[in-house]
């Protein structure tokens, strides 16, 4: 199923901006104000709503639209190729491959982590969990429960345990049994915590010491973070490598705008999209999708 | 926390205080940069807008006038304005006339409700109540063992069962009756707000609790998504009171404007770390100083009575605001500090510093501390007290002393100077907080701190009074 068709949306103060920007019959500076709020409204900030309206403005100029539909569909597609064609498939080739996944406190990891994992075993790969969440309590027993219905074997360590060894020893149980990938959960951890972040960027070298090869490091974001996603992104782009963003939680009433500033600053493309609790509810990143349900507006408000 | 915040007002504010007239163009110009400061502070842009409006109203009416000049005013303006969004009183959790006092915690996915549960249930226990833990999130997976390993690390009694969570809460309040328990503490599994089959859960949930103390958690890092929450948890369950989280990283925390304005509810409570001691009350009336770059003196001073004792306090904070302290004050600050949380947390509190600490690592890992009391304990009580005297062959016994290596000891000197200088800075002169004025919010801000009355010395360090010319408070640290 595709990105488009989990999103439902409810009537909130984004739905009925837009409505306004629809409503009006002629496209005046009052258009333009409209639709630079909604864009702010979906979290999109200040300077990344400004430059997009400023290439919507030229691109309606130059193709001579007037009408307010067509400067909607003039939006879209600036988006659009703003998100871009980018490789968004997740990279295997080590052996086995390790994927981290990185982030601040309460984003999904862990679920993301159950989910993907699930997705990969059905998909024929033998994946391995790496419960390198020793920090916050029963983390470990959370991604045992996720791995359990995933079917795939999980390593772990004792609470408090060096986050670095429990993804060595994963890595190395997965090499031991010829498994193609190991999925490595990390503790939250705020970007602006020097010593965290330089304890990320150790398990990121460790989880290369043995046989294992980093192919993908995933930043997990929450749609409904605001500006400081960007910061968020920068710090961990920064510290472990990252190759691609999963943004969950977008079933809400979030738009995840922020991810459109992040893919603009630091090139880093969206890869997957939470969209629920369940083990399904993990799919592909589509910008196309993604943009439509930016402005998927419930008509009868 | 707000350290963004904060440099982004500074910096429209310093150019608006250099106007010697504001007619309507100053204004506009300068309420167009406040704009783009609160949007970029995750401020919801209805908020905005009604902030800029009263902003404007009051800028270019008959109060610019008088003593201040045109550019005082307006920042005099922004943080009456500022103060007023955040709500003047601290919300107090009110004991119930007959025990037990219920809570009940809601909020979204990974806002931090269970870690919220297990330190508000600490912090009940230092008030020397006995509170209960109810874990009724069955939908996240290890949630409830979650939980119950926090209990464990608190001592405190966790209940739950395989059930449903209407049935596990109203068993949950009798097993907390039966056993005499006077504070109950309900977390509940994480949803979404437009998800109406779990949003008619928790409000059965609420139903057979009966709650005193409904609150929502949210996320310090939330956009402009906050409000839409915040409504709709709002409309269910009828909210008393925010918590807010993880303001320990750098999210300008703009949610805590919206909510307030938005909702009409406060923030009762503050998570400024992963340590279950890193909670504390949240103090509104502070925050819009703070936002304006003036520090957070008053949390320090309660946070250093509630683990020195009163005198002790007096003068560790006389010293540190004097820099006239020694190696030997700063081994005794360090340790006391340490007692008070994370130290990177406490430095934030100190006014300033959040500027001056900018570029400057400010995460203290603690096992580090561990080693500059080693160093400082190898010293000769007259290296403790001038560092500077430490040449090459001290430098190696003083390491050999410590199990330390010598550029160590070079840092931690170097630190330590820098720190003397940078506490001088800030004690000396016309910092904010050295005029005697008491804050006109001075007293409310007070209501929920436990321990001892406010000691006289706080006098001289709360907020400054609002006719105390902020404008050259601020100018300090530009």
């Amino acid at each position: 199923m595709g990105l488009r068709s989990r999103l439902s949306r409810a009537r909130d103060a984004w739905s009925s901006q837009l409505a306004s920007v629809r409503a009006s019959e002629v496209v005046d500076e009052q258009t333009w104000q409209d639709l630079g709020d909604a864009l702010l409204l979906a979290d999109v900030g200040v300077a990344t709503a400004e430059e997009l309206l400023a290439e919507v403005r030229q691109r309606v100029g130059r193709d001579g639209v007037d009408d307010v539909d067509g400067v909607l569909g003039a939006l879209k597609a600036v988006l659009v190729d703003r998100l871009g064609e980018v490789d968004r498939s997740l990279a295997l080739g080590g052996q086995p491959s390790v994927w981290l996944f990185v982030g601040v406190n309460g984003v999904g990891k862990t679920t993301t982590i159950g989910k993907l994992g699930a997705r990969e075993v059905a998909q024929g790969l033998s994946v391995v969990f790496a419960a390198g969440d020793t920090f916050r309590a029963a983390a470990a027993d959370q991604l045992i429960m996720w791995a359990d219905r995933a079917g795939a074997p999980v390593v772990r360590g004792a609470e408090g345990a060096d986050p670095g060894s429990v993804v060595f020893d994963a890595v190395e149980h997965a090499a031991s049994r010829g498994a193609d990938l190991v999925l490595a959960d990390t503790a939250g951890r705020v970007h602006t915590k020097s010593n965290l972040m330089d304890e990320l960027a150790k398990v990121r070298r460790v989880a290369e010491k043995g046989a294992g090869t980093v192919t993908e490091t995933l930043l997990v974001i929450d749609a409904t973070t605001g500006q400081n996603g960007l910061v968020q992104a920068r710090q961990f782009a920064e510290v472990a490598d990252v190759t691609g963003i999963v943004l969950t939680k977008l079933d809400g009433s979030a738009r995840g705008g922020i991810v459109i500033a992040v893919q603009d600053d630091l090139d880093i493309p969206v890869k997957l999209v939470g969209v629920g609790e369940s083990i399904g509810d993990l799919v592909e990143f589509d910008p196309v999708d993604f943009v439509e349900a930016l402005f998927a507006v419930d008509v009868a408000a | 926390m707000f350290e963004n915040l904060s440099s982004r007002f500074e910096g429209v504010l310093k150019r608006i205080r250099s106007k010697g007239r504001l007619g309507h163009e100053e204004v506009d110009e300068f309420l167009a940069e406040l704009r783009v400061a609160l949007l970029e502070a995750d401020v919801h842009l209805s908020v905005v807008r009604t902030f800029l409006d009263r902003i404007r109203e009051r800028s270019i009416g008959t109060e610019v006038s008088g003593a201040l000049n045109p550019g005082q005013q307006v920042v005099k303006i922004v943080l009456e304005e500022l103060t007023g969004v955040l709500g003047g009183e601290t919300h107090r959790l009110v004991h119930a006339p007959k025990a037990p006092t219920v809570v009940l915690l809601a909020g979204l996915q990974g806002s931090g409700k269970t870690t919220t549960a297990a330190k508000l249930a600490s912090w009940f226990k230092a008030q020397g109540r006995n509170p209960m833990l109810i874990g009724a999130d069955l939908q996240r997976p290890a949630a409830v063992e979650q939980l119950q390993t926090l209990g464990g690390r608190i001592a405190v009694p966790v209940f739950s069962e395989a059930t449903d969570p209407v049935s596990v809460a109203r068993a949950g309040l009798a097993a907390a009756r039966s056993r005499g328990r006077d504070v109950v503490i309900c977390d509940t599994a994480g949803r979404l707000a437009i998800d109406d089959e779990l949003m008619a859960e928790v409000a059965e949930v609420a139903e057979v609790l009966e709650p005193h103390h409904t609150l929502l958690v949210i996320d310090a890092m939330t956009g402009q998504d906050a409000v839409n929450t915040a409504e709709a948890f709002h409309a269910r369950l009828d909210l008393d009171a925010v918590v807010l989280t993880k303001l320990d990283g750098d999210a300008r925390g703009g949610a805590a404007l919206s909510i307030k304005e938005v909702v009409g509810r406060p923030i009762a409570f503050a998570s400024t770390g992963e340590g279950l001691e890193d909670f504390e009350p949240f103090h509104p009336d502070r925050l819009a100083s703070r936002i304006l770059g003036m520090g957070d003196v008053e949390t320090l001073i309660e946070k250093a009575e509630e683990n020195f004792d009163q005198v002790e306090a007096e003068a560790a904070t006389r010293r540190l605001m004097e820099g006239t302290f020694t190696l030997d004050d700063f081994l005794e600050q360090l340790k006391a500090l340490r007692k008070m949380g994370p130290l990177s947390n406490v430095m934030g509190m100190v006014p300033g510093m959040a500027q001056q600490m900018k570029g400057v690592d400010t995460e203290v890992d603690e096992r580090r501390i561990d080693r500059i009391e080693g160093i400082i304990q190898s010293m000769t009580p007259g290296e403790r007290v001038d560092p500077d005297v430490i040449d090459g062959s001290r430098r190696a016994r003083i390491a050999a002393g410590s199990g330390t290596q010598p550029n160590e000891i070079n840092q931690l000197v170097r630190q330590f100077r820098e720190m003397r200088k940078m506490m001088k800075q800030m004690g000396g002169g016309k910092g904010p907080g050295r005029k005697g004025r008491k804050g006109r919010k001075g007293r409310g801000g007070r209501t929920t701190a436990p321990g001892p009355a406010p000691i006289d010395k706080k006098k001289g360090l709360s907020l400054p009074g609002l006719d105390d010319l902020p404008g050259e408070g601020l100018s300090n640290r530009l």
